[in-house]
């Protein structure tokens, strides 16, 4: 450690009470709240974090309890007249305390981890809701938000009405032989593809509209490089409709890696909402069948 | 850290106007003073919410009103564990990245040096991002230790470990080259940039918001827990730089002058880069991303009070708080009860701003 050849023992022996100092403060670590509520006592002012969490208060019928949103909450157009707390994974936790609620119902991810240390230091229960990309993940999410308001048997009735509505959007690609290849892309920057791999919204709605993930080998979104696109062999490229400057078709179809694929030369290219189609909620069923259609047209079997 | 032998018996060059500059300059700090303590006052009673600073002061003086205790207890909870950590924050780091810049333009005798500039920043940035990207994986044991704190602490560490870096390649024999150094910081602020990128392409896509958010800076994060890590060594590093001032003052008229005045050219560097590291490296690790403080601030008070350090490195740690905590407080406020990230509030007020000090002045920005 002899950086400082020139410099005084004396300045160096300062150095380590210093700093012992500072890592002493930084193992101070903050006592967690209560953890492990999943009623809340009081569900009359619930601030919802998460579109889909949104989405099935209101399709529970249970509106009349939320007094705030996130910035992912756009569906349905009412709940756009709710305040907004911003994005879900950049809350600011007096905004969220400023609406007052009597409890925060979170989708997981919600964040940063510091804002919610502090909403979790007041006695205002805080319920995270787990996320899975899966038929499974939706029930479990509108159980646990039913059984958060006290609606326990209002969220069984939607629970199962959901649970068929899947299972009949699943069935409807069940025959299909030939399956298509998808690639969903996120953004093009520059002509650089970002592409959705495995544990990504995007690669469960495909796989439960009877399609195939066309990337393989990682997970999340990453750029693609034209050789790997090649590979990938996409019959479709998938794209949501809403979400910043729209791409155009040539951009897109003008990237020659892409062009050189099954869904350049066809130029296939279908684009649903954003919050509609990786929602994970309420309207996911339809986004499987609006889904399926897009891909297979007549082949669906109702 | 530091003795008060850089302050050496230097004076320097006296001229025509020196007296009355220095006159100005102590009713500018004075202002300064009170700018600041405004801006404390405005930062606490503002917010998205209706907590009132005045009553969780007075329930504190005279003990609470039982009819409305727990609405107390959720304001003084507001005051307490969100306002007054962000404000003490703000001004730390506001503080420390104005001192910081004006240092950095005094050492290098340069106005657009900046410790982005030597790649302080940069080093900053991968320790950080080493954490939000590994912190579940390779660094699970750091993580595991110090929780929310792992990654203010290897900001820090980066931005220490660049410069140590930077100090062994430009010093030779003793002497540090100031040129060489600059050169080196580009080329070291290069390296971390790719490293950063490299964990970037590794990174999740909840990883990668994460960091977008961090990039963009913001004092959200303010605990009391950050400030005891971090504040002791932005502390010590501000107590530092005024110990410069004379040091700086003489550089200025060439190293080989302020050599043959007495002033201990070394030390005052490695001084000035590791005050400079620490401060920096701190406040980049706690708030993220925030630009623009370190170059502006002091040149806006080069332009109302001259440039001796002396007066120069206490103003600017006055506004550069200053500024920062107005800064926070429309960040906090104009979109509640979301909040805007306030490296972006600095640069839309502070860039036409500082636009239109130039065209005004139009003149020679001396430093």
């Amino acid at each position: 450690m002899r950086f400082f050849p020139n410099l005084p023992a004396m300045r160096r022996s300062m150095a380590a009470p210093i700093l012992g100092l500072s890592l002493a403060f930084a193992t101070l670590q903050p006592a967690g709240a209560a953890e492990g509520v999943s009623v809340f006592s009081n569900p009359s002012k619930i601030a919802a974090i998460g579109g889909s969490i949104t989405e099935i208060v209101y399709a529970l019928g249970e509106e009349k309890h939320l007094v705030a949103r996130d910035s992912t909450s756009n569906y349905p157009k009412a709940a756009l007249a709710l305040p907004d707390v911003g994005y879900m994974r950049a809350l600011s936790p007096e905004g969220v305390l400023s609406v007052n609620p009597t409890g925060i119902l979170a989708l997981q991810g919600s964040g940063p981890k510091e804002a919610v240390d502090v909403l979790k230091k007041t006695s205002i229960p805080f319920i995270e809701v787990p996320e899975h990309f899966s038929h499974e993940g939706i029930l479990e999410k509108v159980r646990i938000v039913g059984k958060a308001l006290g609606v326990d048997a209002k969220a069984e009735v939607l629970a199962k009405e959901l649970d068929a509505k899947l299972t009949s959007a699943e069935k409807q690609t069940a025959s299909i032989k030939e399956r298509k290849r998808i690639l969903f892309v996120l953004s093009i920057q520059g002509g650089k593809i970002l592409a959705a791999g495995s544990e990504t919204a995007a690669d469960g709605m495909v796989r439960l509209a009877g399609g195939v993930n066309a990337v393989e080998g990682f997970s999340g979104y990453k750029q693609m490089s034209d050789e790997a696109i090649i590979t990938a062999r996409p019959d479709v490229i998938l794209m949501m409709s809403n979400a910043g400057p729209p791409v155009l078709d040539d951009e897109l179809f003008g990237n020659p890696s892409v062009a050189s694929t099954p869904a350049g030369t066809a130029r296939k290219l279908i684009r649903i909402d954003g919050s509609y189609l990786l929602g994970f909620g309420p309207r996911t069923a339809e986004a499987i069948h609006d889904l399926a259609v897009s891909l297979y047209g007549a082949e669906v079997t109702d | 850290m530091v003795d008060q032998s850089i302050a050496g018996p230097v004076k320097v060059m006296a001229n025509a106007s020196e007296g009355d500059r220095s006159g100005r300059a102590r009713i500018v700090i004075l202002l300064l003073c009170l700018g600041l303590a405004a801006a404390v006052l405005l930062s606490l009673t503002s917010g998205a919410s209706d907590a009132s600073a005045i009553n969780v002061l007075r329930d504190w003086l005279f003990g609470a009103i039982p009819s409305d205790a727990a609405l107390n207890g959720r304001d003084s909870l507001i005051i307490y564990d969100i306002r007054l950590p962000r404000i003490i924050l703000g001004m730390l780091v506001g503080a420390a990245l104005a001192v910081s810049g004006a240092v950095m333009q005094g050492l290098f005798r340069n106005p657009l040096a900046d410790p982005g500039l030597i790649g302080v920043s940069a080093g900053s940035s991968l320790g950080a991002v080493a954490v939000i990207v590994l912190g579940a994986t390779v660094l699970a044991p750091v993580t595991a230790l110090f929780g929310t704190l792992a990654l203010p602490l290897a900001a820090f560490f980066g931005g220490l470990a660049t410069t140590l870096v930077l100090y062994q390649v430009a010093t030779r024999r003793g002497q540090t080259s100031v040129a060489t150094m600059l050169l080196a910081g580009i080329a070291l602020a290069a390296l971390a940039m790719a490293l950063t990128g490299i964990l970037i392409f590794m990174a999740d896509d909840r990883q990668l918001r994460d960091l977008t958010f961090w990039q963009l800076g913001s004092l959200g994060g303010a605990t009391w827990q950050k400030i005891g890590s971090v504040g002791p060594i932005i502390i010590l590093a501000l107590a530092a730089m005024p110990f410069l001032a004379r040091g700086l003052n003489a550089l200025a008229l060439g190293e080989a002058t302020a050599g043959h005045l007495g002033i201990p050219i070394q030390r005052l560097k490695y001084t000035a880069i590791i005050g400079v590291s620490a401060a920096v490296g701190a406040s980049v690790a706690v708030s993220g991303g925030i630009g623009f403080v370190g170059i502006v601030v002091p040149h806006l008070l080069r332009l109302l009070i001259g440039p001796d350090n002396r007066y120069l490195l206490p103003a600017s740690a006055l506004l550069g708080a200053s500024l920062l905590l107005l800064g926070d407080a429309v960040a906090r406020t104009i979109v509640a009860p979301a909040e805007l990230p306030i490296g972006i509030v600095t640069a839309i007020a502070g860039a036409p701003f500082f636009l239109w000090i130039l065209l005004r002045k139009r003149g020679v920005v001396d430093l």
